[in-house]
């Protein structure tokens, strides 16, 4: 032994060609390093640079509103994004949907032995990216790894919390008969996206995920009509299943008509030849609205304003019906039930 | 969505049921029977119902694939996928088919079992090609439509040597069914199940074209129009049925032309005729034994036979008592007529199999019909606003 003491060198993360392993996950250096060289720079705000197990921080007047969504998506990089910023997305939508203001998000990690390095950088920095762009900053985290074999590459939950301004309120049943009900846009285009990737069903198509923060197009919704009486972001189970959810909370029923939907002409082919309906597929940037008919036209304008709602349109009423049925008036002139998805949605074979 | 609007026009509806309630008779009532579950989806996806007259009834067939397989064979494709090691390969709707004893084969993937979804049988062969020390079985099921395929896979193993391979036979065939319902006691005899047509086979008779159909029409004087899965397919030939019967004719007619000749796909049918031969009877969920109703592997192709290769052995099952389906199947019975229909028996928790595929007869009313049902205060049309762009 010399008896000197060298300045400590730490071998930087290989970002490259490095791994996920265990130590990564031990409460070691490994994770302490892995932890500074990937979120703390990534996420970089004044919260994470305290380096506490939680971040403390004011709100203003008004209730709080908090949120939490995992993501197991595959495959993890899709057209239009990734898990990394789908998790950011997810998470303020459903801050936002409340009406509120979403200001602080946390990330929690489940990370697989053996996940590329190169990966989980591209995920984190662009989820880093998508927090940045919707103003609400990553302020505490947790990461995991569990054994090869016991994950999927990465899991990502993420919890949010946001600030409803007085005198909104904005909830799942408060739908009236005479109400009417909004779309911000193409219903399914999420869904079809990562279809096109799954395997043994790789199709061609230019029809990018959705996904996008939704809480500019409720700032502006709301500044037009605060008398908004329901908000919810169609994602898993689609159109379909938000209306249901609704019409069941609010304890009436809804009659939509098909030719009013926008749906892209791709996502409606796609499904065509896959057995799906476009209704059920899930969205990641869409919105529903149920306002009061007078305000519509006007919430309508104010949607098609902002750049994510260029395609909204008004679908249909709420009505009274004590079996809350969703239907639908076809474009062919008949009349349907818009049901329940049941379990998983799955192709028909002729 | 170019070759798919032109058929779901809502205008030419208007007009197609402008024209059949003109031409309907009101003295008289008008009983159509639709074969295929795909003309069943149809018709309750697009609330047909909404544009017939009263006196125009569509009756359900047994056309459904998943429907008509007996629980007796998915029990079979359970106990295989059970095997060790075993892949076992399926089309989707088969895996929430109830089987004995409360199972399913998603409930069997659930404890373990390997079991893939696929969307062709090409993807069984990739598999077994990619799995070589692992068996890989084919859950082959479906009409006319889906056997042309297997019988592709079947011969692409043989020349590709796959002895991982196999395929468990379950296909079915049209003619035959059509047969056993117009034989059975219900319509012959009794006359409780009055039939006055069919809408016959759209993809089944891309294959096997439409002379299979005229023996029903001489020999049984009931009319048949061969028709697309479109909801305009189904509005016009609902349109030539009404004449035909109004005429006193008795033909076949074709109105999907677009897809169907005569004489159907010759080297789709030398294909089958190459790789299969004629059960001598095979038993449908609903309909019972029924002589000559399905196929199996030729002798030649045996070493691609799941049912020779596991030594399977088939055991009949009795429905659920409870259960309708067969009556359904047959056309005597409607979904709400069923006791558990909608009560134990929805989708989410089939007990029949008609209630599994959004073919199957009581999920296509559970799902698209069902508030005709119950007395539903029932809204103005969507009120005007700008149109979406």
């Amino acid at each position: 032994m010399s008896g000197v003491v060298r300045s400590d060198y730490v071998r930087p993360v290989d970002f490259r060609h490095g791994y996920v392993d265990m130590t990564h996950g031990g409460g070691g250096r490994a994770m302490a390093q892995l932890i500074d060289e990937l979120f703390v720079r990534a996420f970089d705000n004044e919260w994470l640079r305290q380096a506490n197990d939680q971040a403390a921080f004011r709100i203003g007047a008004g209730r709080m509103v908090m949120a939490t969504d995992s993501h197991v998506v595959s495959p993890l990089f899709f057209p239009g994004g990734d898990i990394g910023c789908l998790s950011v997305h997810g998470t303020i939508n459903d801050v936002a949907m409340a009406g509120a203001t979403p200001l602080y998000l946390a990330a929690g990690f489940i990370l697989e032995e053996g996940f590329p390095l190169a990966d989980l950088k591209r995920i984190v920095e662009s989820m880093a990216a998508a927090s940045r762009e919707a103003g609400v900053p990553v302020v505490t985290g947790d990461t995991k790894v569990v054994e090869r074999g016991k994950g999927d590459g990465v899991f990502i939950t993420t919890t949010g919390v946001g600030v409803v301004p007085v005198g909104i309120e904005i909830s799942g049943d408060r739908a009236r008969p005479g109400d009417r009900i909004l779309v911000s846009g193409t219903m399914g285009d999420h869904g079809v996206a990562i279809m096109s990737l799954r395997e043994n069903l790789t199709f061609e198509t230019t029809i990018r995920s959705d996904t996008a923060a939704l809480h500019g197009l409720v700032a502006a919704m709301i500044a037009t009509a605060p008398g908004i009486r329901c908000l919810r972001d169609p994602t898993r189970g689609g159109l379909a299943t938000t209306l249901n959810e609704l019409a069941r909370q609010s304890g009436c029923g809804m009659v939509i008509a098909e030719q009013r939907i926008p749906v892209h002409g791709q996502v409606n082919a796609a499904c065509e030849f896959l057995g799906l309906d476009p209704l059920y597929v899930a969205n990641e940037g869409k919105l529903v609205a149920i306002c009061p008919a007078a305000d519509a036209d006007r919430l309508l304008a104010a949607m098609r304003d902002h750049p994510l709602g260029g395609d909204a349109a008004i679908i249909g009423e709420v009505i009274d019906d004590p079996h809350h049925f969703v239907q639908m008036d076809t474009t062919f002139g008949g009349r349907r039930v818009i049901d329940w998805l049941t379990g998983e949605q799955l192709p028909r074979i002729c | 969505m170019k070759f798919i609007d032109e058929f779901r026009d809502g205008k030419l509806a208007r007009d197609l049921a402008s024209a059949i309630a003109r031409e309907a008779r009101p003295e008289r009532s008008y009983n159509l029977m639709e074969f295929c579950g795909g003309h069943t989806h149809a018709i309750s996806r697009y609330g047909l119902k909404d544009l017939l007259p009263a006196n125009v009834n569509m009756v359900h067939g047994p056309g459904c694939p998943v429907c008509v397989l007996p629980i007796g064979r998915i029990d079979n494709a359970i106990a295989l996928a059970a095997r060790p090691g075993l892949i076992l390969c399926t089309y989707a709707d088969t895996m929430r088919v109830p089987a004995s004893n409360g199972t399913t084969l998603l409930k069997a993937k659930a404890q373990g079992a390997d079991i893939r979804m696929i969307y062709s049988c090409a993807d069984a062969i990739r598999i077994a090609q990619e799995n070589p020390g692992r068996d890989v079985v084919f859950f082959a099921i479906g009409f006319e439509t889906t056997t042309p395929p297997t019988a592709v896979a079947i011969t692409q193993a043989k020349a590709l040597g796959l002895a991982n391979f196999s395929v468990f036979c379950n296909h079915v065939l049209t003619p035959a069914a059509i047969s056993n319902i117009l034989e059975s006691k219900e319509v012959r005899e009794l006359g409780t199940v009055p039939l006055d047509g069919f809408i016959g086979p759209a993809h089944v008779s891309t294959v096997i074209g439409s002379q299979p159909y005229e023996y029903f029409a001489e020999e049984y004087q009931r009319p048949v129009v061969i028709a697309g899965f479109e909801p305009l397919d189904v509005m016009q030939a609902i349109l030539m049925l009404v004449r035909q019967l109004n005429d006193g004719r008795a033909e076949v007619e074709n109105e999907f032309t677009r897809a169907v000749t005569r004489d159907g796909n010759a080297k789709a049918k030398a294909l089958v005729a190459e790789v299969f031969e004629l059960r001598r009877t095979f038993e449908w969920r609903g309909l019972g034994e029924v002589p000559y109703s399905a196929l199996k592997i030729k002798d030649q192709y045996s070493a691609f036979d799941a049912e020779t290769k596991y030594g399977i052995s088939y055991r009949s099952v009795p429905d659920n008592r409870a259960c309708e389906c067969g009556a359904i199947l047959r056309g005597v019975k409607k979904p709400a007529d069923c006791k558990v229909f909608g009560t134990v028996c929805t989708p989410d928790n089939p007990i029949g199999s008609c209630m599994v595929s959004s073919e199957g007869a009581c999920a296509a009313h559970y799902t698209y019909g069902r508030f005709r049902d119950v007395a539903v205060v029932t809204a103005s049309p969507v009120p005007a606003a700008r149109a979406a762009s």
